[in-house]
């Protein structure tokens, strides 16, 4: 009942945020709504339990990652306020129609599949554990991710030297 | 207090399962597509691919959720894929700056040196 | 004998040296250089004539015919081109006339030349005509023969247009080179066609004359109906040669190049297109001549007529000329149809005094000789008039027989010479052909004789309007005419020669001793064969040219000249259609332009322009216009090119579920 409840305030944020964050004229309102959005989905990860997933969401996502876009978009700002190249009406309908029409296939699909299972209950202690996690992140072993974890820091590296050098002052 | 009791009610016969997490992420992903088609400020579409991305996470874990009650990969491939649009935006955004100090703006419609 | 290649490869050398450094080079080297190379060839081809006349003979006394050198050019299986050098009495011959002639005009040209831009540029293209007449007549096969035959025509193509930037050399070139090529086609298609029959390009006829093997039906194969075959094959192939002969040559209907070729310098002229190339017509018939003798007399008549319209046509429009370069290049024209008609006469191959038949091949090529000679003569000594007045016309002549000493007695010797008068070359050359006529048929034998009256006639005519007649006194004030010795030297060898062959051949014919003659030398089957004059022949020659010189000299010596004017006046009507030739050029022009051009070349214009092109056209708008109208799809916008990806995704989708 309260699961309930929660989830459908979630959901409210996010998809009312998420339509303000496309259709808002003022780019900094849409980083701000889309930083709402963020913490809706955090919520979720919470609300099913994955309290790590919901705190790294929260901490890269909404912390980090917004933060990059006010700067950048204080760094871009002066100009646009607005959207003044704005696309045609006709272009937009036709989006709408396009997106209506995705999303109501898969509604369609997922619908008639019947996922009628409750994920919402807690999980074990054991696999929600951040013990396991790491464990299984830094293991070589069967279901171990030491590879791609390491594939993901060297890209993470990769990265911070890469836009530094792109967007440094020459 | 009739009203509220109503509501009450109402929400309790719904029962939140795994259809309406996979309906709020498709929701979620074309909204962003829908922003993605529709803006013309090349950090307004950014924000829109954040949206398609965090579909695509809660589709992760609920399904993780759903499949492996007990294992880590739905789990760990968010993880992934968080850290992953991370240093996408940090990427973009350093080329945004850049395309911001030739062209004095960021609109797509104006990107279009290679093209000629 | 195989120091004969270096007859053709030291020429070659020095034009490669000459055009590709005369840049760099001075006048005076680049002319020595030239000079001696051609010196040099020279003395090699009188030593290999020495060599060749002195050696021993075959068992039945005949020349042999030697191969010093040959080599497969281009291995075409069982038919193959070879290029090579063949030595026999007739290219012996012409090795000489070729070497001397151009010996005389690479010294000539020294002062002829004096001071023209592109001085090494000249001399680079006197040595590659050198170079390709000579491989023209040591041809061992008749394909080697084209080759040089062609090379010919571009050398004679780029010494016309020598002065390429006066449009009048330029147009000459151009009509001599097309003119030439077009009658080349019919050489080439007559090669072909005795090239696929008889299997072989080789001269060494008789044993190759059989069928090639595997040749179309109606063809008998095997050596004894090879020449039922020739009956219908190998006239056509040698008429169609002939076709290529007639155009360097220039014959009648395709000599119309020539008289436009004297726009080229005037020793160009006297090496190229009187004494040399124009000649290799008649070569090429010779060296066919066995064929024709034997496999194709029937068709020889072709040959007389042309040859006897030739001869006339040319003669009476020379009459007419004012140009002397004109007169000399009609003249020669006449000249080559004697030489064309002495062959054509010609019926059998045995040499002998009961053999009458066989004197036309030996008199056309003395004719050939002596004709090489004074021609060049009288060409380089209209080059040292025209030198001397810078005029081509009459008109800026007269009496200039005061100033131009030395040129004023070979041009008269050698215009004696070409008159036929006795002791001097002509009269033994054009004898024999005279006689060769007679004895092939009065009637021919009676036209030549008028048409070497004729002759003689033109040429006097030429003689006194240059050097005795009205002195054109304000011209020579401004600027004295005056020879140059470097220039008369060549003229004063040349009418040596033409002199000394006439006294000795002429004391040989009448008997007065028994040495060699040019009979001994070439015959038609490469026995001895001794000049004898038909007496009643060579009285009635004479008394004519006499007589027609006497005409000249009383028409034309004058200071004024009443029965000269008398005569236009009379007849201004024939006077003025010889002077425009009878109207040749124009005739061509008609056909090419108003009937070929107008009635066939453009209508395939009209096709090539509306519906070759307009097709191509359509296609290139076709493909224009669509690329147009989709090339919004790759307008480069990647929103719109998300929006179709998602619905190509989505249309998938709902195919799928």
């Amino acid at each position: 009942m309260a699961q309930t409840i929660v989830f459908l305030v979630l959901a409210a944020i996010i998809l009312g945020c998420g339509i303000m964050a496309v259709t808002t004229k003022r780019i900094m309102r849409a980083a701000t709504y889309l930083m709402f959005v963020l913490f809706g989905t955090a919520g979720l990860y919470f609300l099913m339990g994955y309290t790590f997933l919901g705190s790294v969401q929260v901490m890269v996502y909404a912390g980090g990652v917004v933060v990059l876009y006010i700067f950048a978009l204080m760094l871009t700002g002066r100009q646009d306020k607005k959207e003044n190249h704005s696309v045609s009406l006709a272009k937009k309908f036709a989006a709408l129609l396009a997106a209506l029409y995705g999303a109501g296939l898969f509604m369609f699909a997922i619908i008639s599949h019947r996922f009628a299972e409750n994920i919402l209950t807690p999980p074990s202690e054991q696999t929600a554990s951040v013990k396991v996690l790491g464990e299984q992140l830094l293991s070589s072993g069967r279901f171990g991710y030491l590879l791609p974890f390491e594939i993901v820091s060297i890209l993470l590296l990769a990265c911070i030297i890469g836009s530094l050098i792109i967007a440094r002052k020459r | 207090m009739d009203r509220l009791n109503d509501i009450i009610n109402i929400v309790s016969a719904i029962h939140v399962d795994m259809t309406w997490f996979l309906i709020l992420s498709a929701l979620m992903m074309f909204i962003g597509i829908y922003g993605f088609l529709t803006r013309r400020n090349t950090l307004a579409i950014l924000i829109s691919i954040e949206l398609m991305l965090n579909a695509a996470d809660i589709n992760f874990a609920a399904f993780n959720r759903l499949l492996f009650p007990d294992g880590q990969e739905g789990y760990i491939f968010t993880l992934f894929s968080i850290a992953i649009s991370a240093a996408e935006t940090a990427i973009a955004i350093a080329v945004m700056i850049n395309i911001y100090r030739n062209l004095k703006n960021n609109f797509v419609g104006n990107l279009d040196k290679l093209k000629w | 004998m195989e120091y004969t290649i270096l007859i053709l490869l030291l020429p070659f050398i020095s034009f490669l040296f000459l055009g590709l450094a005369g840049k760099w080079l001075s006048h005076r080297t680049s002319g020595l250089i030239g000079t001696t190379v051609l010196a040099v060839i020279t003395i090699l081809s009188y030593c290999t004539a020495y060599e060749y006349f002195t050696a021993d003979r075959c068992a039945d006394g005949a020349y042999a015919t030697l191969v010093p050198y040959n080599m497969t050019w281009l291995p075409l299986g069982h038919l193959n081109f070879d290029l090579g050098i063949l030595l026999d009495p007739i290219s012996v011959m012409m090795l000489i006339v070729i070497t001397t002639v151009s010996l005389m005009v690479h010294i000539y040209s020294f002062g002829y030349m004096r001071g023209e831009k592109g001085f090494q540029r000249y001399y680079a293209f006197l040595s590659l005509f050198t170079m390709s007449m000579l491989g023209l007549v040591v041809a061992t096969n008749i394909f080697q023969m084209y080759l040089f035959w062609e090379l010919v025509g571009v050398s004679s193509y780029l010494l016309i247009g020598f002065y390429y930037t006066l449009p009048a050399a330029v147009a000459a070139s151009k009509k001599a080179f097309i003119v030439t090529r077009f009658a080349d086609l019919g050489f080439l298609v007559g090669i072909l066609i005795f090239g696929y029959y008889t299997g072989s390009f080789s001269f060494d006829f008789v044993s190759n004359l059989q069928m090639a093997e595997g040749t179309t039906p109606f063809i008998p194969c095997g050596i004894d109906k090879a020449v039922a075959a020739g009956g219908f094959i190998l006239p056509t192939a040698l008429t169609l040669m002939f076709i290529g002969g007639a155009g360097k040559s220039a014959m009648f209907p395709l000599h119309i190049w020539l008289p436009d070729a004297m726009e080229g310098p005037t020793p160009v002229s006297a090496l190229i297109h009187a004494a040399t190339m124009v000649v290799a017509g008649v070569y090429q018939v010779a060296r066919l001549f066995p064929l024709w003798v034997t496999y194709a007399q029937d068709w020889m008549p072709v040959i007389i007529w042309v040859g006897v319209f030739t001869a006339f046509y040319a003669a009476s429009v020379a009459c007419a000329q004012s140009d002397i370069k004109r007169v000399l290049a009609f003249s020669t024209i006449s000249q080559i149809a004697f030489m064309m008609v002495a062959l054509g006469v010609c019926t059998e191959i045995t040499t002998g005094h009961e053999h009458a038949g066989s004197i036309g091949y030996m008199a056309s090529m003395f004719h050939l000789f002596t004709h090489a000679m004074f021609k060049a003569c009288l060409f380089l000594g209209a080059g040292c008039i025209i030198h001397a007045v810078h005029s081509n016309e009459m008109e800026a002549m007269g009496g200039l027989r005061k100033y131009l000493p030395v040129t004023h007695a070979t041009f008269l010797i050698s215009c004696l010479a070409i008159s036929g008068i006795p002791f001097f070359s002509g009269f033994s050359s054009k004898d024999e052909i005279i006689s060769a006529c007679m004895a092939y048929s009065p009637a021919v034998g009676y036209i030549m004789t008028a048409i070497a009256a004729m002759t003689a006639f033109y040429m006097f005519r030429l003689y006194y309007g240059i050097f005795w007649g009205t002195e054109n006194k304000a011209l020579h004030e401004k600027h004295t005419p005056h020879e140059e010795s470097i220039m008369t030297a060549p003229l004063v060898v040349l009418s040596i020669i033409t002199v000394g062959v006439g006294v000795y051949t002429t004391l040989a014919g009448f008997g007065l001793f028994e040495g060699y003659s040019f009979g001994s030398l070439i015959s038609a089957d490469g026995h001895d064969y001794r000049i004898h004059f038909d007496l009643s022949v060579a009285s009635l020659s004479t008394v004519i040219a006499i007589c027609s010189i006497a005409l000249a000299t009383y028409i034309f010596k004058g200071e004024t000249q009443p029965v000269a004017d008398r005569m236009y006046a009379a007849a201004p009507q024939l006077h003025r259609w010889a002077y425009k030739r009878f109207y040749m050029d124009e005739v061509y022009q008609f056909i090419t332009h108003r009937i070929i051009f107008a009635y066939v070349s453009r209508p395939i214009a009209w096709f090539d322009r509306h519906v070759i092109d307009g097709f191509f056209n359509f296609l290139a708008w076709g493909t224009h216009s669509l690329s147009y109208n989709i090339r919004t799809l790759q307008s480069g916008r990647v929103q719109q090119y998300a929006l179709v990806f998602l619905l190509g995704i989505l249309i998938l989708i709902l195919m799928i579920i």
